[in-house]
């Protein structure tokens, strides 16, 4: 589904990821860990297509494309969901609205028939219900007044509703309360399916005993300096990123 | 559009694109302003001496009066003896016969802001024969208002027909001589509607200009009169979304409402008149007189305003709350792009007691616009209990363009509350990218957000307006980034 192939990106002048290699197949979850610093949302950003994220080598595949040919909003609706660290404040559009607005789009582009407004709401109350989120939810403004816990809610419920190929998750356990993170992988978990891939970018042991991984990968410097099973977990809480990284170096 | 990218003296010279009502000769005077001319328009016009007297009083005051230049926009200096302030009706000759011979850029854009098809060919200045039978649909419309005792005409008829009417209210909210513009207004206004709701009516229907023969060409000085009795309810439409062309630069309306006890006037603009060219050439010069005056207890005067067109608007839509508990709202959506310039905003004034006003603007700026917000909130000694909430919202475009407030509050009664909020934000990055991520492309991204920021006001206009009005700002806007 997603093939990483020596991918090296900079931010202005500082060059963050030096040589990524990753694949992913379909049904999949990986983790992605690693310290402050180690590029870990960098690469999510370049895989989103933000500005200002210069790719500089390598190539990325996504579906057998080339991912660098696409916009972000293709990609999207190709099947590219971002997850994200702080999801943004959009005041007077309400979350139904952006919710539906990005259904259709998805729709439209694979040449189906919009939802109608019925339809739709009965899809994501069913959602809602999943994140244990109120219908109240919907009629408030894009993640305006939200607390950190409900944002990151938010993300997951988009998720949902969007069913995307491919979940690039950034750091969605972060600021969660231990009930929340129960709601949040639960709805991550809802997800996985053998036709679909998640990526969870996280610094803690703590998501993944939640959503169990496949394939756990330690970035460090902008490269992914060891890969393994979800035991590789275990040892990171146990030992901290540095017993990796100096037994790599 | 090339007849937009001359000049305003070459512009103003011109005769008119389109031309007033059928009563009006064949004839156009020489430019040039003087008493002379004052008394051949009345006269051409067929009026009672008192509206002649009305004229030249405001004539003289204007020659006295000095052209403000206090709002925040540039415009080279008009020359008011090179134009023209009478001119016959334009003659369909050199129109085009059919939709075929316009300009595609401009059906296109008719297109996308889905006008009937209809309205576009009238729109389009399409010889009024060969478009629709609009007779009728004015006719039924007549029927019905004068059933409930509506008085719904150009200016020109209400002059003719109910003088008493025109001469015990016109004037009374913006004298002859308040302004530079409304003087000039006075002297010279060619036509405009009238509307009179007897005591307790409530108009069984939006009165909308759109339904009045020749009102889409009352052109430059246009002037409007809404007179509603006790107890009665009117709610007003005046123009349209679709791009208007003119050939007239300098436009200077003045619209006048009064609204006696119980009464409530409803007054919702969309104005989208040529905005000049990406350089800021050509364009229309709005600058216009708005006032409505709450004379009597427990009535209301609501303005709404989407204002996307023009080179350069200069326009306070007003109420002066004379009548105890009376309320006055003003809610505005003023865009601009490229080049165009904007200084509006809207004054209030609390005289009677426990009075109340709320205040909603949303200034968009884009391209390299300058956006300015500039109102009054007056509370005046008698105001006892007087209200006011003010929300000022500026959003901002890209780097180029500019947003600016400016409020003034007088507060002569202390227990008065006025409050105030106003915000500035920036269209981000990070919101774009956050709804391209969701599937959104950049332009739909910013309609949503843009529109997401107006939708206090857009909830003011009447239904078929709002979603016309979302249109327009997306059309406005196209191309504002990336």
């Amino acid at each position: 589904m997603l093939k990483i192939n020596n991918l090296q990106a900079r931010v202005e002048a500082a060059e963050i990821l030096k040589g990524i290699d990753l694949e992913v197949k379909a049904g999949e979850v990986h983790a992605i860990m690693g310290p402050n610093g180690s590029g870990k949302s960098t690469l999510c950003q370049v895989l989103g297509g933000r500005d200002g994220y210069e790719v500089t080598g390598g190539t990325v595949e996504f579906m057998g494309k080339d991912l660098f040919e696409l916009e972000p909003e293709e990609r999207a609706r190709e099947g590219i969901l971002l997850g994200f660290q702080y999801p943004v404040e959009i005041p007077g559009v309400k979350n139904i609205y952006l919710l539906k607005e990005a259904y259709n789009a998805q729709r439209k582009h694979r040449g189906e028939p919009e939802a109608d407004t019925f339809q739709f709401l009965k899809l994501v109350r069913e959602k809602l219900k999943t994140m244990q989120m109120d219908e109240s939810f919907l009629h408030r403004a894009v993640n305006v007044g939200f607390s950190g816990g409900e944002k990151k809610r938010n993300e997951i419920l988009q998720m949902l509703v969007l069913e995307p190929k491919l979940a690039l998750l950034d750091e969605t356990d972060s600021g969660l309360d231990i009930d929340a993170l129960k709601v949040v992988s639960e709805g991550v978990n809802r997800l996985r399916s053998q036709d679909r891939a998640i990526v969870l970018v996280t610094h803690y042991q703590r998501l993944l005993s939640h959503i169990e991984p496949d394939f756990v990968h330690v970035l460090s410097d902008g490269r992914i300096i060891k890969s393994g099973d979800k035991t590789l977990a275990h040892e990171l809480e146990r030992n901290g990123y540095h017993g990796i990284i100096e037994e790599a170096a | 559009m090339s007849t937009h990218s001359q000049d305003v003296e070459q512009l103003v010279k011109r005769e008119y694109k389109y031309g007033f009502s059928t009563d009006i000769d064949q004839e156009i005077l020489p430019p040039g302003l003087n008493e002379d001319v004052i008394r051949a328009i009345s006269a051409k016009k067929h009026e009672p001496e008192f509206m002649l007297n009305w004229r030249l009083e405001a004539y003289r005051h204007w020659l006295t009066m000095k052209e403000p230049s206090w709002a925040h926009v540039h415009y080279p200096k008009i020359d008011y003896q090179a134009v023209s302030y009478y001119a016959a009706p334009k003659s369909d000759d050199d129109a085009p016969k059919s939709l075929d011979e316009v300009d595609p850029k401009l059906l296109e854009t008719y297109e996308k802001l889905g006008i009937p098809l209809h309205e576009r060919a009238r729109l389009a200045g399409v010889a009024v024969d060969a478009v629709f039978d609009s007779v009728s649909v004015t006719t039924t419309f007549k029927e019905k208002l004068g059933e409930a005792g509506v008085i719904f005409c150009s200016f020109s008829e209400a002059v003719h027909n109910h003088p008493e009417l025109v001469q015990k209210y016109l004037g009374t909210v913006v004298p002859s001589g308040d302004n530079y513009f409304a003087a000039l207004n006075a002297a010279v206004f060619s036509d405009g509607s009238f509307v009179y709701i007897p005591k307790g009516v409530r108009c069984p229907m939006e009165l909308s200009t759109y339904f009045r023969i020749n009102a889409m060409d009352t052109g430059q000085f246009e002037r409007t009169l809404i007179i509603a009795e006790e107890g009665s309810h009117v709610s007003y439409l005046e123009g349209c979304t679709a791009p208007q062309r003119d050939r007239n630069q300098l436009h200077a309306a003045v619209v006048e409402l009064i609204a006696l006890d119980d009464a409530e006037i409803k007054y919702s603009t969309v104005q989208n008149w040529y905005p000049g060219d990406e350089e800021g050439k050509g364009g229309i010069y709005n600058f216009v007189t708005k006032r409505g005056e709450c004379r009597g207890r427990n009535s209301k005067i609501s303005w709404t305003q989407v204002e996307a067109g023009s080179a350069i608007t200069w326009k306070y839509p007003s109420c002066v709350l004379l009548g105890d508990n009376s309320v006055g709202e003003f809610y505005s959506v003023a865009v601009g792009n490229n080049m165009q310039q904007i200084d509006s905003g809207t004054k209030m004034i609390h005289v009677g007691k426990n009075t109340r006003s709320t205040i909603i603007s949303k200034g968009i700026s884009a391209g390299r616009a300058n956006n300015a917000y500039r109102g009054l909130v007056k509370i005046l000694g008698g105001a006892e209990g007087a209200r006011n909430y003010t929300q000022c919202d500026s959003l901002l475009l890209g780097d180029r363009c500019g947003a600016h407030t400016y409020p003034y509050i007088e507060v002569k009664n202390p227990s008065a509350q006025v409050e105030h909020e106003a915000t500035t934000s920036k269209i981000g990055d990070d919101q774009i990218f956050y709804l391209k991520q969701r599937g959104i492309s950049e332009e739909d991204a910013v309609n949503m957000i843009v529109n997401g920021f107006c939708k206090e006001v857009f909830g003011e206009l009447p239904m078929e307006f709002a979603v016309e009005a979302q249109a327009l700002l997306a059309v406005s806007l196209e191309g504002a980034v990336g």
